[in-house]
């Protein structure tokens, strides 16, 4: 059994209760159905009320699921043929990202992702999925590898960050990261982006400059952590839950936001649940958009990349007569 | 008052220590950060705001900045009056970047623009670390997408000093996605064969440093300015152990093969003279 959200607990509660009354029945002999129907049937209720009013901090709570489907998982279930291609070929490799070639349906593609840990040991080996600077060239060589055979690039976002650490700085994390964005907003094929867990700042963008920008319903996307944020603003991490709010991170606010095309649907309580029935709603959404961008030139598609994030970002000018609340 | 016989006088007049490390000098006489050597402000500011004691780089004001490398009189700013609005809506946000403008007399964290220098065109990009700590949200963003616009534009070379603590997080996501924006408009004007020098000074981090302060043709850095992607104190948390000295100063991005190059303040502006020289030489 998953570990237990908070959010989820009445759920959960419920649940049980309705398995004892069903084993207490079976046990005493003892009609119950009409109890049972009727919890049950609140139990339904229950389910639609929590999932359909997920709070943000909810949603943090299932993108950093310890059983959330990562990128291998999703490779999985996606692609055929998969062959996982290594290192960046100047320091070494960097295990937080994976990727490589593979078929979608009939066509060849990139894929390329994040990827945490399932267990402890695979984290200590990827390090949590928060790359060095040699993943992000890793990850560059491999887009440049598509670009020259033609082939389309998707890109599954799911880091809590790029890696602070004294090696990371020292070989250069910031060009790493900086180069992968100039050099993303140029490439001549198709670039499709998939927010599937936590999109942490620099390091989840890294790898998010696409002609597509998709995040799925309970991932998030965020310039700093909740945790990060609460301890500037308000110097007390354990304020996560009121920063998580605030700062407009899930899927929703990035849509509203005008940062993202579209929202992925989870299925009811997080992809975890169902990983094969959620890799069929992302399977619907890329093929669709890379219908889309196959139709397109090479020069239409650094155009639409260009269009897409030059209009991100609010402003006005001194006599728009702003006032000051 | 009888309570008054009791208030032993003050026999010595008192010199505030309130005001600690105040970079931007302002008395008559400046006293340095770092080797506490003293000069007449005056003549600091002739010497481009560097100690002659110590060399120790003051940080300029964007308006500084721009005088010193300008060729004087050829300026001309780009977007003066885009203003920050409050996407998040964020408590107090707009009451600190009014607080900003009032102290700073510019209205956002960067000023963009075009002039010459040593004669030679070019468009030039200059963050204020006074502004909200040159933090990068929208404003910033578009201010130096438009700029980068007006180089391919008018097919100059783009120069831009960065000065910020990164994103700016009262704009939360929307300013992470600045250095996207920032990128794609260097991507053009890099396929364009166009020239872009950026010069990082103190300090250069986060979102910045990872975004268009990393990727220049040449990429340079003012002494001892601090640059890195995440604070000192989140690596020592991290990695649990002590860093150098130097960690994450020009010195030691230029040791670890980062940079182009440390520019003292004094040589700056003949440096970047040659550099356009040598492009505009090469465009012919």
């Amino acid at each position: 059994m998953a570990a237990e959200l908070e959010f989820e607990r009445p759920i959960h509660e419920l649940e049980k209760k309705i398995a004892e009354l069903k084993s207490f029945m079976e046990e005493k002999e003892i009609d119950l159905t009409d109890e049972i129907q009727n919890l049950e049937e609140k139990l339904s209720r229950l389910e639609n009320s929590t999932y359909s009013e997920m709070k943000p901090w909810d949603r943090v709570q299932i993108a950093r699921h310890a059983e959330r489907p990562t990128t291998l998982d999703y490779i999985k279930y996606l692609f055929t043929d998969f062959i996982e291609l290594h290192g960046d070929r100047l320091f070494g490799d960097d295990e937080a990202i994976v990727g490589g070639v593979a078929f979608y349906k009939d066509l060849p593609v990139t894929v390329i992702g994040h990827q945490r840990g399932k267990d402890t040991k695979e984290n200590l080996r990827r390090n949590f999925g928060m790359p060095h600077p040699e993943g992000y060239r890793k990850a560059l060589r491999l887009m440049k590898q598509a670009e020259k055979f033609n082939r389309p690039i998707i890109c599954f976002i799911d880091t809590k960050g790029a890696y602070p650490g004294k090696a990371a700085e020292e070989r250069g994390q910031s060009e790493a990261i900086a180069r992968n964005l100039v050099e993303m907003a140029g490439l001549t094929v198709p670039v499709i982006c998939i927010v599937i867990g936590e999109g942490g700042s620099g390091g989840a963008l890294a790898l998010g400059v696409g002609n597509y920008v998709h995040m799925l319903e309970n991932s998030t996307y965020s310039v700093i952590s909740p945790e990060g944020a609460a301890a500037i603003l308000w110097k007390d991490a354990s304020q996560a839950k009121k920063a998580a709010e605030s700062m407009r991170i899930t899927a929703p606010d990035l849509k509203e936001l005008g940062i993202i095309d579209e929202i992925i649907e989870e299925v009811k309580g997080g992809a975890h649940k169902d990983p094969k029935r959620q890799s069929e709603e992302i399977d619907a959404v890329l093929e669709s958009s890379l219908n889309h961008l196959l139709t397109m030139s090479e020069d239409e598609l650094i155009e639409q990349r260009y269009e897409k994030y030059k209009k991100i970002g609010q402003f006005g000018f001194v006599n728009d007569s702003i006032v000051v609340k | 008052m009888i309570k008054g016989l009791f208030v032993k006088k003050k026999k010595y007049a008192t010199i505030p220590t309130g005001k600690v490390k105040q970079d931007v000098p302002e008395g008559i006489m400046s006293k340095c950060p770092e080797c506490k050597h003293i000069m007449v402000t005056k003549e600091l500011k002739k010497n481009l705001l560097v100690c002659q004691g110590c060399q120790y780089h003051y940080s300029m004001s964007s308006q500084e900045r721009i005088a010193s490398l300008i060729d004087e009189g050829t300026f001309t700013e780009y977007d003066t009056e885009m203003i920050s609005k409050n996407p998040l809506d964020f408590p107090d946000y707009l009451e600190k970047l009014e607080g900003d403008r009032k102290k700073t007399k510019i209205n956002e964290a960067v000023v963009t623009g075009e002039g010459k220098l040593d004669g030679l065109d070019v468009t030039i990009a200059v963050m204020d670390s006074r502004f909200r700590m040159g933090s990068m949200g929208s404003v910033v963003g578009e201010k130096i997408t438009r700029a980068i616009e007006k180089a391919i534009e008018t097919e100059k070379p783009f120069i831009i000093f960065t000065a910020s603590g990164g994103a700016r997080m009262q704009e939360g996501v929307l300013s992470l996605m600045q250095m996207a924006k920032t990128s794609v408009a260097l991507k053009k004007l890099s396929e364009k064969g166009l020239l872009f020098i950026s010069v990082m000074t103190h300090p250069t981090t986060g979102g910045v440093s990872a975004s268009f302060a990393s990727v220049g043709d040449y990429n340079f850095a003012e002494p001892k300015a601090l640059i890195g992607f995440a604070g000192r104190r989140i690596i020592e948390q991290t990695i649990r152990q002590e860093l150098p000295d130097d960690f994450q100063t020009a010195e030691f991005l230029l040791k670890h093969g980062q940079l182009d190059g440390v520019i003292h303040r004094s040589d700056m502006k003949k440096t970047l003279g040659t550099l356009l020289k040598i492009h505009s030489e090469g465009r012919r």
